[in-house]
């Protein structure tokens, strides 16, 4: 079965793009919403072709899932480096492939509607395409310099959609802070790739990934600071995918990414380019379990860990509903970076490997769900916060609907696919460290209360203050939530250990009941204490709230990162060094070099009065000057 | 005549017939005629080169050689390599787009085409050049007429800015020329004549102390208009003050004759010379790196900003050169070309807001997004291009110096390169900083509101930058392929 049309997939959206990008100002708003759905609805099209080939058609090869490359050379470093340019088709990148053109289509069938009378309609779509383009091609590469590149093309088709709204100084910060927190991540990412190129010889994740392969075999050969250096570039590799994730300490961009249109926040930083971390230290799977005994590994559990807790507890105390969901998606991620953090290789030993992916699968179809229903909600009645919301389930029962069915998704009710995922993360965490397990459970109430939290707080409860009645949203709008809602309720059912394991050999799960009743008892605590809190208005919450006295207010407060943020950045590199740059520049570097020109001035001022131009002058000195020879000569003469 | 002298003769008939123009409609015609013939010359000396290199392996092709001056074996000697080649191309595209900028030049129109093309002779000069003392006319060629563009069609303090850089780059012309005749007094190390050549020079084994004197002076008058710290002072003002098509020139092409004279000169003749020296230049460099970065986050003036960036950009250049190897080579030339395009872009762009709003003061502007989209939408395109976006040709010269970079084992120089390469989350702080301020936000001015739209003329310059910055960055392969074929002569030294 050829697989060759999958190249079509990325040089699609690509298209798209420049078409908008160039005749931006001829074509008109409605036909460029059509051009880039239909663009996405073909490269959707052959990606579930693709899977379908892949998984169905071609299957397992010797029990193993193989892996394709197709690729071409792009830049030559020296004769054995280089950056190829590529595919590479493997269990992963076909499902991601999948999860990519899903949620990109539905954010542009949504964005049609939700952008309507937008003056930038046109770059809007154009920006969009780039970014499904870049993301493609991050999933599709076949080595790491060029994930790298399409790294950076995530990143700044991000900045350029956070910054959307250019004429709002809020967004302009968030998205240049979006950029420069994920570019330091970066910096960390790239020496991570010199310091891989230079030891092992190779940038190709076959050749890298092959457990029998030297890369891996000969981790030990070279070490610094006691550390093998190749588990020294994995842990760079880490920072680069902990900034894309929004793992802690690198969270400090995404709440403020939600400065973007909501569609952009859906996409981008809920289901895709935000688990490209995750995907990374999966991609790399092979090297971070074997080197080194998984030091590396175990480094990305429990940041994954803790971050998971970190941002389930802010989003508790958050009152805009964008905020709450980008928390949420934070401590998501930090779930999946959990379970591949306490991952092992072969069959169910990789249970967390297989969770990690279901749980990004899943929970790109909720997450997306859960922004775009937001969305729906700020559509409808033009403000993000919980104060200006509440009962809303009466004007908008699409939302509503659509919306529980991802609360209860993520709050891990059987039978939503965020059960399933959750579950099999839970199982591997208590199968490799009771204490990640315990993390990993509270987490899972806290989920449960935060997202009925808001559901209450919008659909429920008070009724806010609404100047016209909210209406439901157009059918662009809800017709996305609808087919979401519906991958939220079956995706759980898909057999996902079948395809996709770390070994690519695939095997069989099975429900671990009592671990399964237990995260659910969690889940539905966290619903239960949201529904006395927040179903109707009183003062519990407050209570609640006050009970925890300072720590509440630090939570709130995001526990005070980006002041300290704020601190560093302004206070030190700006103010201090910088600004002594540049002083130092003007005053010392530039002076000595001013100074010596005026020091020249002023020497030739002051010996220029010598050629006074006068006959006795120079007699003078003729004499003098003779007189002086005639002295020394004779000095010399006579000894 | 051969296709390399073409080079010269073609800008001199330019000046030539610009001397009897009356207005400033003739004179940019033939000036834009002279540098769109140059243009079509450079491309079609690349495909004649490339052409020429399947059967000939010599190190410079196309080459001649006239005595000129026979008592010191002074030649009229060219040639050309990959190298040379490629710089030629970017001083093409440069004059010409620099030319458009110049369409409305209503001050002594005549003199100032007269001066850019002398300039530009300058240039094409040097990177044709194979021996030495030629090759130094050229430079000065190059370096005088500045003076005057600055000094007569300058803005500010001109007069000082003109000064301050004509007597820096005068002071590294005396240095340098100190150094290319110790270099000539030794070419006689093996027993042959005294000689100029290049290519004659670089078969000699010149004596290790000989090249441990002579690398650093060689180095440093090269350097000096190549902008290593602490030598790049006269940059910032000398931008400031300079006309756009001027900083254009000279930021974009004349700073390159810095870092080709370094590697053809210094490191070429002086190899072991170089090795001896190589850590004291590289942490120079590496800290003008970071130090250009640092110091143009803090500048408020456009064009300060864009000059410390230079700064950065080609500390970078001769960071990679003294990395010594192909790779890294590699990554300078390219570098050299990369920030050639890209910094000209910049003057460009900035010559065209300033010519609007009459400021160039990032503070007082804002909101430039919704009033200029064009030369909005392209200044953004240029910063990401310069903080080394993949897919623009900044990312493919970084990526390659600092693979070549990371070759060298050895503690210090890893941790320069660390240095080095944290530049780029500083260079993102600086451009993305601008943008915020200067594009997007709200309009600061209301007089802003009704900004002249962007001319033909300038859309056709600045798109003439920013075609190979794109084109570069897509598909470096050919460009790339073709510079390493000429490397391999410059690494028997060092190896």
């Amino acid at each position: 079965m050829n697989l060759n049309h999958i190249i079509l997939i990325p040089l699609i959206p690509l298209a798209v793009f420049l078409i908008l990008g160039i005749f931006y100002n001829k074509i008109k708003p409605a036909v460029s919403g059509y051009v880039g759905v239909l663009g996405l609805l073909t490269a959707t099209g052959l990606a579930f072709y693709s899977a379908y080939n892949y998984f169905i058609v071609i299957g397992k090869t010797e029990g193993v899932y193989q892996t394709i490359v197709e690729k071409t050379v792009w830049m030559n470093f020296t004769d054995s480096l280089r950056i190829d340019m590529g595919i590479l088709i493997d269990p992963i990148s076909v499902m991601m492939l999948i999860v990519v053109s899903v949620i990109s289509l539905m954010v542009h069938i949504y964005s049609r509607g939700y952008m309507k009378g937008d003056p930038g309609y046109t770059k809007y779509f154009a920006f969009l395409s780039l970014f499904t383009f870049s993301m493609y091609g991050l999933v599709l590469a076949t080595n790491l310099f060029q994930i790298y590149i399409f790294w950076e093309l995530v990143g700044v088709s991000s900045y350029l959609l956070i910054g959307y709204y250019y004429t709002k100084e809020s967004a302009v910060a968030a998205a240049k802070k979006a950029f420069v927190v994920t570019r330091f991540a970066d910096l960390g990412f790239l020496i991570g790739i010199l310091i891989i190129g230079y030891y092992t010889g190779t940038y190709d994740f076959e050749t890298l990934n092959n457990p029998e392969g030297t890369s891996i075999l000969n981790w030990a050969s070279t070490s610094f600071m006691g550390l093998s250096v190749l588990t020294w570039a994995l842990l760079l590799i880490f920072i680069g995918g902990a900034g894309k994730s929004a793992m802690f300490p690198l969270h400090i961009w995404l709440p403020d990414a939600m400065e973007g249109p909501t569609p952009v926040s859906a996409l981008i930083h809920a289901a895709t380019m935000v688990v490209a971390g995750v995907y990374l230290v999966a991609r790399l799977f092979p090297m971070y379990y074997f080197i080194e005994d998984g030091f590396a590994l175990n480094i990305v559990a429990f940041v994954g860990a803790f971050t998971a807790l970190f941002a389930a507890v802010i989003a508790i105390t958050q009152t805009d509903i964008k905020r709450v969901l980008a928390f949420s998606t934070m401590s998501q991620l930090g779930y999946m970076m959990l379970a591949l953090g306490v991952s092992g290789y072969e069959g169910h030993e990789g249970l967390g490997y297989m969770a990690s992916m279901f749980h990004l699968f899943t929970h790109a179809m909720f997450k997306a769900l859960l922004f775009l229903c937001a969305g729906s909600v700020i559509h409808a009645i033009h403000s993000n916060f919980l104060k200006d919301m509440g009962g809303l389930r009466k004007y908008m029962p699409i939302t509503n609907i659509t919306f529980l069915i991802a609360a209860l998704a993520i709050a891990g009710v059987p039978p939503l696919a965020g059960f399933w995922s959750k579950d099999e993360i839970l199982v591997a965490a208590f199968e490799h460290n009771t204490f990640l397990y315990v993390i990993g459970l509270f987490v899972a109430g806290l989920t449960a209360f935060y997202i009925f939290r808001i559901y209450f707080g919008i659909f429920w409860g008070k009724e806010g203050n609404y100047k016209d009645k909210p209406n439901e949203s157009p059918g662009s709008l809800t017709a996305p939530l609808l087919i979401l809602a519906f991958f939220s309720i079956v995706g759980g059912f898909i057999p996902f250990s079948e395809f996709i394991s770390a070994d690519k050999a695939g095997f069989e799960t099975h429900v671990n009941y009592p671990l399964a009743a237990i995260a659910v008892f969690a889940g539905l605590i966290g619903i239960a204490l949201s529904w006395m809190f927040y179903k109707k208005e009183n003062e519990l919450a407050d209570k609640f709230a006050n009970g925890f006295g300072a720590f509440y207010t630090w939570a709130y407060h995001k526990f005070y990162f980006d002041e300290l943020y704020l601190f560093v950045t302004k206070r030190i590199l700006f103010n201090g060094i910088a600004k002594t740059a540049a002083r130092f520049d003007k005053k010392y570097v530039d002076g000595t070099m001013v100074g010596i020109g005026n020091q020249t001035l002023n020497t030739s001022e002051k010996i220029k009065g010598i050629q006074s131009g006068k006959v006795q002058d120079y007699a003078f000195a003729f004499i003098a000057g003779a007189v002086v020879l005639a002295i020394i000569c004779i000095y010399l003469w006579t000894n | 005549m051969d296709i390399l002298s073409l080079f010269i003769v073609v800008p001199a008939l330019a000046v030539l017939v610009l001397i009897f123009t009356k207005n400033l409609k003739q004179a940019r015609m033939v000036a834009l005629a002279g540098s769109l013939v140059q243009l079509g010359m450079a491309v079609n000396l690349i495909f004649s080169y490339l052409k020429e290199i399947e059967t000939n392996d010599a190190i410079m092709v196309f080459t001649k050689d006239v005595v000129w001056f026979k008592n010191f074996n002074i030649h009229y000697n060219i040639g050309v390599d990959g190298i040379s080649v490629a710089l030629l191309l970017l001083t093409a595209i440069v004059v010409l787009a620099g030319v458009f900028i110049s369409w409305k030049m209503e001050d002594l129109p005549k003199e100032f085409f007269i001066s850019l093309i002398v300039l530009s002779i300058g240039v094409y000069g040097f990177f044709i050049s194979i021996d030495l003392f030629t090759m130094f006319v050229f430079f000065e060629i190059a370096v005088i007429p500045m003076y005057l563009l600055i000094g007569i069609w300058g803005t500010g303090p001109k007069e000082f800015s003109a000064m301050k850089l004509t007597l820096m780059l005068m002071g590294a012309s005396a240095v340098l020329l100190v150094g290319i005749l110790g270099i000539y007094f030794n070419s006689n190390a093996d027993g042959g004549a005294l000689t100029f050549n290049i290519l004659e020079i670089a078969k000699v084994n010149i004596p290790f102390e000989v090249q441990r004197l002579f690398f650093p002076i060689t180095f440093i008058g090269f350097a000096v208009i190549g902008a290593l710290f602490p030598f790049h002072t006269w940059s910032p003002d000398g931008h400031a003050s300079a006309p756009t098509a001027v900083s254009m020139l000279h930021a974009g092409v004349l700073m390159k004759l810095g870092g080709y004279g370094v590697f053809r000169v210094a490191i070429f003749l002086l190899p072991e010379g170089a090795l001896h020296w190589s850590w004291f230049f590289i942490i120079l460099s590496a800290f003008g790196v970071i130090y250009g970065a640092f110091a143009a986050i803090k500048q408020t003036d456009l064009k300060y900003i864009n000059a410390y960036s230079s700064v950065s950009h080609l500390g970078l250049v001769l960071f990679a050169l003294l990395m010594l190897n192909k790779t890294a080579w590699n990554g300078a030339i390219l570098q050299s070309l990369s920030h050639g395009f890209m910094t000209a872009l910049f003057f460009a762009l900035i010559g065209m807001i300033y010519g609007r709003t009459h400021t160039r003061d990032v503070t007082k502007l804002g909101g430039l997004l919704k009033v200029i989209p064009f030369i909005s939408a392209v200044y953004v395109i240029a910063g990401l291009a310069s903080l080394g976006l993949p897919g623009f040709s900044g990312f493919v010269a970084e990526m390659n110096i600092f693979v070549g970079a990371f070759e060298n084992d050895n503690g210090l120089y890893r941790i320069a390169t660390v240095i080095a390469v944290s530049a780029i989350v500083v260079t993102a702080v600086y451009i993305l900083r601008v943008v915020g301020i200067m594009l997007m936000g709200p309009v600061k001015n209301e007089a802003y509101l009704n900004l002249e739209r962007v001319q033909w003329y300038e859309k056709l310059g600045v798109l003439l930058l920013l075609l190979p910055i794109i084109a570069i960055g897509i598909a470096p392969l050919w460009l790339s392929e073709m510079i390493l074929k000429s490397l391999d002569p410059f690494l028997k030294g060092v190896l």
